[in-house]
Formats: structure tokens, C-alpha cells, sequence
């Protein structure tokens, strides 16, 4: 886990030819992810959520974002990662997918970082609850590995069950 | 042209509607007798301008169509044929045909190609028989649509004058004994691909030959039938047509043309540079106004031409501003003002410059001949309307709507917790809060109104239909629209014409009775069918009433009972009419004077509550029949009552509501200790208890200790079991699907004055959801 150790404000000056792109890291319990940060269109605090009937227990509900309404997906239940709590920390990310606006509750937000192609590792075959395909791959930046999570192929899919063509009951 | 044409047909293919469904009013309300000049103009020009983009657009099959059509029309415009009845069923049909074409073309559906043929035989051999004597025509009606613009006015008059004192008569349109005549169309620069695609337009028209001017310019020669106003229609596809110069005559073209570099150049007839290039679409007011005056106007062919203008003088010509003057008030001020030293000037330029002011005049005379009529005729109510109504995506005004809406519920935010300050400490916060409040309701009730169309856009289609529909039964009927300015949600709109026009045919098919029979009954042979719209209370009400027959009450009874239906005769009127309403109660067995009365109308019923609304019927026996249709004015806000459940709201929408209760004990009853039901006025009605059925956590376990809201949808009751009732209110409809997916039992969600969402219960599905929970006994 020593492969790299550039700080993410080295790695702004972009030199080389490997192409780069920028994440925002966030935290679920102790875990480190990243998801492109072109997805994400704002961050904001975890307000009242108005709950759905017969929905899976990760789907908090639906909020008012400026009168749109917009799902709430909490990933630290979706990714089983247990004790989950509601706190002035609490942070949702609200992902503009495409045509679709979508929110997901994290434990907090940690920051931006700009990752070389040459700086992600590829994932091992492990088991883990969300499908493997779903992750891009793993990063290291000062010891802390980073989960490159691809977020609109894992919000889109049948088992988050956040569209139509998802309901297979 | 180099751009793409296809942008355009859209524009085209949504004018040409506006158009035909324009001209069908008209013909539908046209005087036969004595048709109104202005109408026939309207008509016409529909279908002029059709044939203008058709030609355009290279739309040949309507271009053909709208050609016979418009000559036929045009001699009737022009007094030379008297109108008939058989004109306008030929006109109908001729429109129908257009319409077909037009849909062919947009949405690709087939055309009948018989049916083409067979119109254009029919108006073709309408515009033969009609003779070519020609009849002198009374002043062109345009005169009353005199150019708004008074400055081009007064200058052009002053060169019609001049072209009056010095223009010989030899300067008359020559004309071919076979009604072809020859246009020169100057152009002014263009590109070589312009003028070929002008070159080809024109072509339609007639035999165009161009030649090169030695000023790089081109001079086309076109002869032709059509009117120097088709010409500049279609020639302002690809220019402006105030550039043109186009003069009809056999002398030799380039004349006229040569002239106009003169005119503009000289100093002394500054005045005129502008005018003499708008000359040919705008001097109507000089000839209109000559009209009414001691000058001799001949007209020939329908166009103002001034047979001998030599005999006029320059002192009898200021009498044409006075009669002129009083269409416009404005026109006449600016006349008096100026009407002197325009004209002395005009004068004096006219004589040093005989040739110039010649050759203006062979322009002006014979532009300001053919152009006014046809030409300003058709600027006129265009300008207005332009002025008057933009066009605007859905999308963008939708888009408002929304905005307005976060708009109102952020008032209501600030509202409440405004209310919660002290009173006297924040008087002023609270002062302009308020004032907020009655800003935003005015900002939002103007934006709803962008969507509100008037149902003058519904009935418009129904003259038509009675009138074929009365003329295949052999029946007599009057048809009246009442409160076609009534305004309702386009959306609404849209979507009440099928079952408007199930409940029109009804009535004409089976409400009004034949006219002998009518007359045996003691009424007017001629049948009565009124349709209306009006406001009452946040509802609009449309109402389609025959005097007809009426409704048999023994007979829908006796008919109810055959088809097993569960009815006594203690039911009320209301109640035994509304059983046409029942799904399969239909014209199976045909109840003579009920026949058919419930085709579909079930269909009729079910669309209207889909869309939020409510059907009643009133009938007498013998006296006719009301079908009465209230419907929401809005498809974005519902009346809603908003209930409590745990920490939750949900809206349920008011119009599925029967009532409200508080239930005893001894009324809860059980099934086999299992579901439990309520006995209210005689009917035992499933509780559902929304908690369960939403696995809510409350506190509130028992329906005695809650409300029971009796709803019903698609015939059927049940009591919902909620925890208490919150408030009744309008609510803004959004959509959870936008987002997220389609939840059963919800039909949407709406945002709270406190900014928390709250969900639409969508009532059949939640009736039909607790009755499978109750059969799997999923609660006690």
C-alpha cells in the first residue's frame, strides 16, 4: 500500500500523459470511496426524509429539493455496513445522473482528489455486498485506499430499484 | 436557400391547421345569400396562404388543391359567380382533402388519392361554370384595414397622385385575352442560389425567363394567371418582398426598373426614397381612398386601376384625403398636417421629372392596383395578430408553472414562520409578508392562466360534425355554443374532446328526434343543441343539452332489470339515468327512444373521473336532456384533504371522498375475527387501515380511535383508516416518477407549506390493495 503517496494538490498540475480525473471521496464507516465528481451536483444535510410504503429498507424516502422530488438512498445500508446513524455529520450527496436526480446518505465528505489512471489499481475477486462490477477500482493516496465506486451503473441497476424497469417483484 | 427547409414545416404544418380549421368556421357560418365580403377575403386568404407555404415546401398535391380552390373562391370574392350551397359543401370538402394531405405529409398517413381527384374535378368544374363575364367590383373591403402606418400613407398617396396627374393612360395593365399576363420582377441582389430557387418558385406560377441586367441585377418575366400578390407571397420566402419590383405590363420591363435609381437619387423627391421601394406593398390607402372620390376608377379584373387617371387633377386629388381620413383617426390628423407640402412637393417634383414620375407610376399604378386588395387585406389582421399572441414552447410555460409553484410554497414557508414572530416587535416584516402573499397568488393565478385556452378550441369542431351528422340522419339541428370564451387547462383541453364528441353525436343521433316527429310532438321541426361552458366555484361546468326526447325512466328501469342489474323503482331520477352510465349497458336491444344511449358511455364517465371530474344527467320525457360535466380547471393543483399517519401526511384527493367519520364500536364489525369492516347507513364497507397497508408505525391501532374516510373509485367503497384529519387544501401535483418509480397506492406527491413532501394516495389502487390485504388476512 505504498505505491503511491502524492498529495492531491501535487497531483492538480496534471503532468505526465496519463489522463486524470477528479473524485469526491467520501466516508462509510470506516471505509474510503470515490465517485466522479461530474456525477455529483451538490452536497447538503441530511434533512427529514418523507418515507415510502413497501420500499427496501435502504430507500430512506423522497425529499423536496427545491421543489423536485428526489429519492434518498442511504449506501451505509445498501452496503451493510452497519451502524448507522442520523447526525449533524451526516452529509447527502445529490447525484445528477443523467436525466435523473438521485441522493445518497453518507457519513461524511472527505474531499476532491485527482487520480491518474496510473494510480488505480484494479479490483481483486472478493466478496463483498455490492457486485464487484460495480467498482472500478481501488486507489492509494497517503496510505488510505479510496473505492472507486462507478455511481450512475450502480444507481441505474436493477438492485438499487430506484427505476421502473427495476421493479421485478 | 441554403438552409434547411424541414425546420420550417413544422411552423407550416401548425399554420396550415390554425388555417383550415379557420376556414371551416368561416364556411360553416357563411351567409349564402349574401356572403360577407370580409369572410369570403378570410377564406380566401387560408388558402392562399396555404398554397403559399405548400408551394414552398414543395407540397405540389396541396399547392394543386389550394390553386382550383383559391380561383374559385376568387371569383366568387369578385362578384362574378354567386355563392352556393353546393360551393360550400364543395369548399368542405375540399378542406377536408387539404387536411388530409396535410397529415399526410406531417404524420405520414395515407391519402386518398380518389378523394383528391375527385374535389379538384368538382371545383374545377364549379370555376368553369361560373362563367368569365366580368363585373365591375365594388370598393375592396380592405379599405376599412387602411394601413396603420401613417407616414407610408401619406407619401404614397402623394405619388399615386402624381402617377394620377401625369401617367397616360397607355400605362394600364395590359392583360392577354386569355387572363395570362406578364410580370417583370426586378430583383434586388441576390445569390445565384436564391435566384434559382426563386427562378423554380415562380416557375409554379407560370413560364419565367430571367435576364441579366447590366447592373448585375436580374429581371425575371413571368407569365402567369396568378395575381402579382401570389408572386410576392411567394417570392417573401426568400426576399423581403419590399425589395422587389415588380410591374405587370407588355412594355418593355426593365423600364420601371431603371427608374427606381433615379427616384432614389434625386434630392427633390427625398421623400419618396423610402416610399417608392414600399410602394408596392403598401399604397392601398391612395386607392382606397380614390375610390370613394370624383376620380374615375375603372376596375378591371377586381383590381383598383385608374382607367384615365390624365382627367384627374392635382386640386381634385387632395379630395381624396377626406373621405380617406375618417377610417383613422390618427391617419386624419397626420393628413391635415402635412397634406399641403407633400403634395406641393409631389407636384413639383412631378413635373421636371415627367419621365421619373412615368415610370413610378407605371409601378405605383399597377402595384398599388393588384397589391391592395389582396395585399394589405392580408397584412393587416397578421400584424394584429403577431402583436397580440406569441408562440411558446409547453415545455417553457410548464416550466414556469413549476417555478411559480416553489414560488407559492417558499411564500407559505415564510408565511409560517413569520406567523410565529411577534406581532408587534416585526409589524413591518410581517406587513410586507403579506403583501408577498397577495403578489405571489397574483403572479400565480396570471401564470395558470398562460395554460388556459379558451373552449372555443373544443367547440369549434362540433359545428361541423352536427351539421354532417343532422344532414346523414335526416334530422333538422340547430347547433348554439354558449361561453366558448370559458377558459380551461390546455391540458384539459385535449383531452375532454373525445368524450365531448361522444356525448354531441348522442345527442344529435339519438336525443333529437326526427322532424316529423318533432313536429307531431308539438315542437319545432328544427331541433335544438346547445353546448356550454361556465365557471362555478373552482370547477368549469360543460353542459351538451338536446330538446329531444328525453330519458324513459320505466323504460332504462325495465332495461336495467334484463341486464341483472341491481335497481328498484323507489331509485331516484338521477340514479336510474345514471345507469347509462354502466359498463355493457348499451344498445344491444334497442330501447326505441333510449336507443343506443350508453355506447361508450361508460368510456365517457370513466374518462372524465380519470381527469378528475364528475358526469350528471337531467332529462324530462319529452322535453330533452342535459349531460352535464363539471370538471377541475386544472390538471397541475388538486383538492386534496391531507391526512396524518404516524409522522407522515397524505393528500387524498377530495372528489373520491364520500365522508368523514368518527366510528362507534358497536358499529366495527369483524369476519371470521379477522377483516373488519364498518356498517354505515345500511352497507358494510372493508376498513383498510393505511398503516398496515403502508407498514407505518402510530399509535393510533384502533379505528375508534382514529377518522374512517369513506372513499370511492370505479364503483367501489371502502372506509381508509387514518389517524386524524389534517386540513383540506390545494395541493401542486409533482410527479414521483421524474426521479424515482411508480409506487403502488401512490399517485404522486406534492410539497407541504413547511417544504416536507407529502404523498398522493392514488384511492382505486389503495381500495384494491386492502381488499387482497384483507383477503390474506395480513391484519387483524
Amino acid at each position: 500500500m505504498s505505491t503511491n503517496t502524492e498529495s492531491n494538490v501535487e497531483n492538480n498540475g496534471a503532468e505526465g500523459s496519463v489522463p486524470s480525473q477528479e473524485y469526491l471521496t467520501f466516508v462509510l464507516a470506516d471505509e474510503s470511496y470515490g465517485i466522479d465528481i461530474l456525477k455529483v451536483q451538490e452536497i447538503r444535510g441530511y434533512d427529514a426524509v418523507t418515507k415510502i410504503a413497501n420500499t427496501p429498507e435502504f430507500i430512506k424516502g423522497v425529499v423536496n429539493l427545491r421543489g423536485l422530488i428526489v429519492p434518498i438512498v442511504d449506501l451505509r445500508i445498501k452496503f451493510g455496513l452497519g451502524n448507522v446513524e442520523y447526525n449533524e455529520f451526516t452529509v447527502v450527496i445529490i447525484l445528477n445522473l443523467g436525466t435523473r436526480i438521485v441522493g445518497i446518505v453518507v457519513d461524511g465528505v472527505s474531499d476532491v482528489m485527482n487520480l491518474r489512471g496510473n494510480q488505480v489499481r484494479t479490483v481483486p475477486d472478493i466478496v463483498s455486498s455490492i457486485d464487484t462490477k460495480y467498482i472500478t477500482g481501488l486507489a492509494t493516496v497517503e496510505d488510505k485506499m479510496f473505492i472507486l465506486v462507478d455511481i450512475e451503473q450502480l444507481m441505474t441497476s436493477q438492485e438499487m430499484a430506484l427505476m421502473d424497469s427495476a421493479v421485478v417483484h | 436557400m441554403s438552409i434547411d427547409m424541414s425546420q420550417f414545416y413544422e411552423v407550416f404544418f401548425d399554420e396550415s391547421e390554425e388555417l383550415l380549421a379557420e376556414a371551416e368556421r368561416l364556411l360553416l357560418g357563411i351567409d349564402i345569400a349574401s356572403p360577407d365580403a370580409e369572410e369570403l377575403n378570410a377564406i380566401f386568404r387560408a388558402a392562399h396562404s396555404i398554397k403559399g407555404g405548400a408551394a414552398t415546401f414543395g407540397f405540389m398535391d396541396m399547392t394543386e388543391i389550394t390553386h382550383v380552390l383559391e380561383n374559385l373562391l376568387d371569383k366568387i370574392r369578385k362578384n362574378e359567380m354567386a355563392l352556393t350551397a353546393e360551393h360550400v359543401d364543395a369548399f368542405l370538402s375540399a378542406k377536408d382533402v387539404l387536411k388530409m394531405e396535410l397529415d399526410g405529409h406531417r404524420l405520414a398517413t395515407a391519402v386518398d388519392q380518389e378523394q383528391v381527384a375527385n374535389v379538384k374535378m368538382m371545383l374545377k368544374a364549379f370555376a368553369d361554370a361560373g362563367g368569365l363575364e366580368i363585373k365591375p367590383t365594388p370598393a375592396a373591403p380592405s379599405a376599412e384595414t387602411s394601413t396603420p402606418a401613417v407616414e407610408p400613407v401619406v407619401e404614397t398617396a402623394s405619388v399615386a397622385e402624381v402617377v394620377a396627374t401625369t401617367a397616360t393612360p397607355a400605362l394600364e395593365t395590359t392583360q392577354a385575352d386569355d387572363g395570362i399576363k406578364v410580370f417583370s420582377i426586378a430583383l434586388p441582389e441576390v445569390t445565384e442560389k436564391d435566384l434559382n430557387n426563386l427562378k423554380e418558385e415562380l416557375g409554379l406560377l407560370g413560364d419565367v425567363t430571367s435576364n441579366k441586367q447590366e447592373n448585375g441585377r436580374f429581371v425575371f418575366t413571368l407569365k402567369t394567371d396568378s395575381s402579382q400578390s401570389d408572386i410576392i407571397s411567394i417570392c417573401s420566402f426568400i426576399l423581403d418582398p419590399n425589395d422587389l419590383v415588380i410591374t405587370q405590363n407588355s412594355a418593355a420591363p426593365a423600364e420601371a426598373v431603371a427608374a427606381i435609381p433615379v427616384v432614389a437619387e434625386d434630392p427633390g423627391f427625398g421623400l419618396f426614397t423610402d416610399d417608392v421601394k414600399s410602394a408596392p406593398v403598401t399604397p392601398t390607402a391612395a386607392v382606397e381612398g380614390k375610390q370613394d372620390t370624383k376620380v374615375k376608377v375603372h376596375e378591371e379584373v377586381g383590381y383598383g386601376l385608374f382607367a384615365k387617371p390624365g382627367e384627374e387633377t392635382v386640386e381634385e386629388g387632395y379630395g381624396f384625403f377626406a373621405p380617406f381620413a375618417p377610417h383613422k383617426d390618427a391617419v386624419k390628423a397626420e393628413l391635415i398636417g402635412d397634406d399641403t407640402p407633400v403634395s406641393a412637393e409631389a407636384q413639383a417634383a412631378a413635373k421636371p421629372e415627367a419621365k421619373v414620375a412615368e415610370a413610378v407610376s407605371s409601378e405605383v399604378v399597377k402595384s398599388a392596383a393588384t397589391a391592395p386588395a389582396r395585399r394589405e387585406s392580408d397584412k393587416a389582421p397578421a400584424a394584429s395578430a403577431e402583436t397580440s399572441s406569441i408562440r411558446v414552447g409547453v415545455e417553457k410555460v410548464d416550466q414556469l408553472i413549476n417555478l411559480v409553484g416553489e414560488l407559492v410554497i417558499t411564500q407559505a414557508m415564510i408565511e409560517q414562520r413569520v406567523s410565529k414572530l411577534d406581532p408587534i416587535n416585526n409589524e413591518g416584516l410581517i406587513n410586507s409578508v403579506s403583501q408577498l402573499t397577495r403578489n405571489t397568488r397574483d403572479l400565480q393565478e396570471s401564470v395558470m392562466s398562460i395554460r388556459m385556452m379558451p373552449m372555443d378550441f373544443v367547440f369549434s369542431r362540433f359545428p361541423r360534425m352536427v351539421r354532417d351528422l343532422a344532414a346523414k340522419l335526416g334530422k333538422k339541428v340547430e347547433f348554439v355554443t354558449v361561453g366558448a370564451t370559458t377558459e380551461l387547462d390546455k391540458g384539459l383541453i385535449e383531452r375532454i374532446v373525445d368524450p365531448l364528441t361522444h356525448l354531441v353525436r348522442n345527442s344529435v343521433d339519438h336525443g333529437v328526434e326526427m322532424p316529423d316527429k318533432r313536429k307531431a310532438s308539438g315542437k319545432p321541426e328544427t331541433g335544438r343543441l346547445t353546448l356550454s361552458a361556465a365557471h362555478k366555484g373552482g370547477s368549469i361546468v360543460i353542459e351538451v343539452t338536446d330538446d329531444g326526447a328525453g330519458l324513459n325512466r320505466d323504460k332504462l328501469l325495465a332495461k336495467a332489470k334484463t341486464n341483472g342489474l341491481d335497481v328498484s323503482e323507489s331509485m331516484s331520477d338521477t340514479d336510474v339515468f345514471n345507469l347509462i352510465f354502466a359498463p355493457g349497458f348499451s344498445t344491444a336491444e334497442v330501447v326505441t327512444d333510449v336507443s343506443g344511449r350508453g355506447v361508450g358511455m361508460d368510456v365517457v364517465k370513466r374518462n372524465i373521473t380519470a381527469m378528475g371530474g364528475s358526469v350528471e344527467i337531467r332529462s324530462a320525457l319529452g322535453f330533452g336532456t342535459t349531460i352535464s360535466i363539471a370538471l377541475p380547471l386544472t390538471l397541475a393543483i388538486l383538492d386534496g384533504m391531507s391526512v396524518s399517519l404516524g409522522e407522515n401526511i397524505y393528500v387524498i384527493p377530495l372528489n373520491l371522498i364520500v365522508e368523514t367519520m368518527q366510528p362507534k364500536m358497536e358499529d366495527i364489525k369483524t369476519v371470521t375475527n379477522e377483516g373488519l369492516m364498518i356498517h354505515v347507513r345500511g352497507e358494510y364497507l372493508p376498513i383498510i387501515p393505511l398503516y398496515a397497508l403502508f407498514k407505518q408505525d402510530t399509535e393510533i391501532m384502533h379505528p375508534t380511535e382514529g377518522v374512517l374516510l369513506i372513499i370511492e373509485a370505479e364503483g367501489k367503497k371502502a372506509a381508509l383508516f387514518v389517524d386524524a384529519l389534517v386540513g383540506q387544501q390545494q395541493v401542486v401535483i409533482k410527479s414521483l416518477e421524474t426521479n424515482y418509480r411508480k409506487i403502488q397506492g401512490v399517485s404522486g406527491a406534492t410539497i407541504m407549506g413547511d417544504g416536507s413532501v407529502a404523498l398522493i394516495l392514488d384511492v382505486p389502487t389503495v381500495i384494491k390493495m386492502g381488499q387482497s390485504n384483507i383477503k390474506q388476512g395480513a391484519y387483524a
